[in-house]
């Protein structure tokens, strides 16, 4: 498990190397694709995963997502896992891990993914259901974090 | 009505005539193949509306001036021009409704509310948009009575060997949709409707998806109600159509009370104008009714035969293409069983993924449960993309549409 966790951490660039490689793109074309790319390098959730207790509901794709605390050098951060059934959502689900991982329950309420979104002009190229489910995703981490904070 | 025979049809000049289709895209002309869910629509309708806003709008049946009179003249001629398209003998079996959605609900609960008891059943089909589905599923809640589902065949047809042992003497309502807006499927409505009044029923049309596309006669298939939209048909949103036979129409009672619907209010009570006008609440979607009859005046002059025999060739053409992807799965008959709608999946394709890279080539579909969930859980699958075609479609949008989904299949890594 741990193991499993490490391999997903080295794979997750910070959310700032994303951003620079993101608006070094030129338009929503190459955006896409790269958000592709980021979901085909997500590890994939074993079969257990996939239960009903860690489908993110609000979702058109399916989306399955664990959220657990982990105490690391004596500091509760939340470590997040997810997966979907849709390539370009696992790649949205990508960029939400970079902004997410490694973060304090009280750093990840503070965080502002709205913002986040907006920079990305992801408002404007998703589709009103998958907005929704990314919602669905952000409530999910931030009532986790919410339920972990001291 | 003019007829063209097929081969004269001439699509592109019929494309020329929606604007919104001549648009140069980043990806060149946009390929539209979402009529099932809301049509293009031509200048003519366009110019209509302009034309009923800027040089004579007024209030309905309402005004002694000059604007008012011709409104109400404009509006009685689009009624009329609904009826012969449809094959009802008189404009005041139309009444003018929002759409399909609400018109479907003013049948169910205005005609089945007072009707229904329980031990009744009414019956309806697992293909049903929601629209002609939840309203019965809420009726029969109210009145006790039971909901029954006519059996589908493994292609999706309605299975012709189970319709004895599900319309029955206890059945009170047959309601199904006339074509299915994702399975394609044409129903045999006629059929349907003759074994309905056999045990007494009545059959109620849902024409959201068959109207635009192919000739409709309510006489000869002898529908109780028929209901459906106009923007489906190349005319405006906000507007939609319920055919009654004269009597039937009568049966209704209104659900939604307020303006030309009423003829006289007291402290006590209140009286209904006549039909259709009881079934009319309310201003009524003035420009979008009156340019429906423009609309279809347009389908008219395009000649709908001509026009439904162009479709069948785009989808024949489109499906025989399709099946040539790897992992391609169509859901729903074969061609001669069905209108111009493929739903479909690519196996390990996402259908949002999908849709998202068809807009990415300016191919426009859908994904989606297309407001049919149960139909979705009897097919085991959440979504379909669908590509649904209508007159302006051509030859070369069914060929952008297969390299469309190459190009997804390819960035998805399928190749
Ligand atoms: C078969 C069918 N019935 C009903 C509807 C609902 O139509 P509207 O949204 O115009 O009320 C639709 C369209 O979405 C449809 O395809």
């Amino acid at each position: 498990m741990a193991g499993q966790v490490s391999l997903v951490q080295i794979r997750i660039m910070s959310i700032d190397e994303l951003l620079e490689e993101f608006e070094d793109l030129l338009d929503w074309e190459e955006q896409c694709d790269f958000l592709i790319d980021l979901g085909f390098e997500l590890p994939k959730f074993s079969a257990d995963l996939k239960n009903e207790e860690n489908i993110v509901k609000g979702c058109q794709s399916l989306v399955w997502l664990v959220a657990e605390p982990e105490v690391s050098d004596g500091v509760t951060v939340v470590c997040i896992r997810a997966d979907s059934d849709s390539m370009i959502v696992r790649g949205l689900i990508a960029v939400l891990l970079a902004a997410y991982s490694e973060k304090t329950p009280q750093q990840i309420l503070d965080l502002d993914i709205e913002a986040l979104f907006q920079r990305m002009g992801l408002n404007q190229h998703l589709s009103s259901t998958r907005r929704n489910g990314l919602h669905g995703m952000v409530r999910r981490i931030r009532s986790i974090a919410a339920s972990n904070c001291t | 009505m003019s007829r063209i025979t097929p081969s004269s049809f001439d699509a592109e000049s019929v494309r020329s005539q929606f604007p919104v289709l001549n648009r140069e895209l980043k990806q060149g002309r946009p390929v539209f193949l979402d009529s099932a869910a809301s049509a293009q629509k031509p200048s003519a309708v366009i110019a209509k509306e302009r034309e009923v806003e800027e040089q004579y709008f007024a209030n309905a049946y309402r005004g002694r001036y000059s604007f008012g009179a011709r409104i109400d003249e404009e509006l009685e001629a689009s009624r009329k021009k609904i009826a012969s398209f449809i094959g009802a003998a008189s404009g005041s079996q139309i009444a003018f409704t929002a759409g399909t959605t609400l018109g479907l609900n003013q049948v169910a609960f205005g005609w089945g509310r007072s009707r229904l008891q329980p031990g009744d059943e009414v019956v309806i089909t697992p293909m049903e948009h929601h629209a002609n589905f939840v309203p019965w599923q809420q009726l029969v809640r109210e009145t006790g009575a039971t909901l029954k589902m006519l059996p589908l065949t493994a292609d999706g047809r309605l299975d012709v060997t189970a319709f004895d042992d599900v319309i029955t003497r206890r059945t009170k309502i047959v309601a199904v949709c006339t074509m299915s807006n994702v399975l394609g499927t044409v129903n045999p409505v006629s059929d349907l409707a003759r074994r309905a009044h056999h045990v007494g029923a009545i059959l109620v049309a849902d024409g959201a998806q068959s109207v635009p596309h192919s000739p409709t006669d309510v006489l000869s298939d002898d529908v109780d109600f028929l209901v459906f939209s106009g923007h489906k048909i190349y005319g405006p949103t906000g507007v939609g159509v319920i055919y009654g036979r004269a009597d039937r129409l009568e049966e209704i009672e209104p659900i939604v009370f307020g303006g030309h619907m009423i003829s006289r209010v007291t402290m006590d009570d209140s009286e209904w104008a006549d039909t259709p006008a009881r079934l009319e609440a309310g201003t009524l979607p003035i420009v979008q009714a009156i340019a429906l009859g423009t609309a279809i005046d347009w389908v008219n002059q395009t000649g709908l035969e001509s026009i439904h025999a162009h479709e069948q060739s785009l989808l024949a053409e489109a499906t025989r293409r399709l099946m040539e992807i790897p992992g391609m799965r169509i859901y729903g008959p074969s061609p001669q069983y069905k209108g111009a709608i493929i739903a479909f999946r690519v196996e390990n394709l996402h259908p949002e993924d999908l849709a998202a890279m068809l807009d990415r080539r300016g191919v426009f579909t859908r994904h989606g449960h297309h407001c049919t969930m149960p139909l979705h859980e009897l097919l085991g699958v959440t979504a379909t993309t669908r590509a649904s075609f209508a007159a302006y479609n051509t030859m070369e949008d069914v060929d952008k549409l297969v390299h469309a989904i190459q190009f997804a299949r390819e960035k998805l890594r399928l190749v």
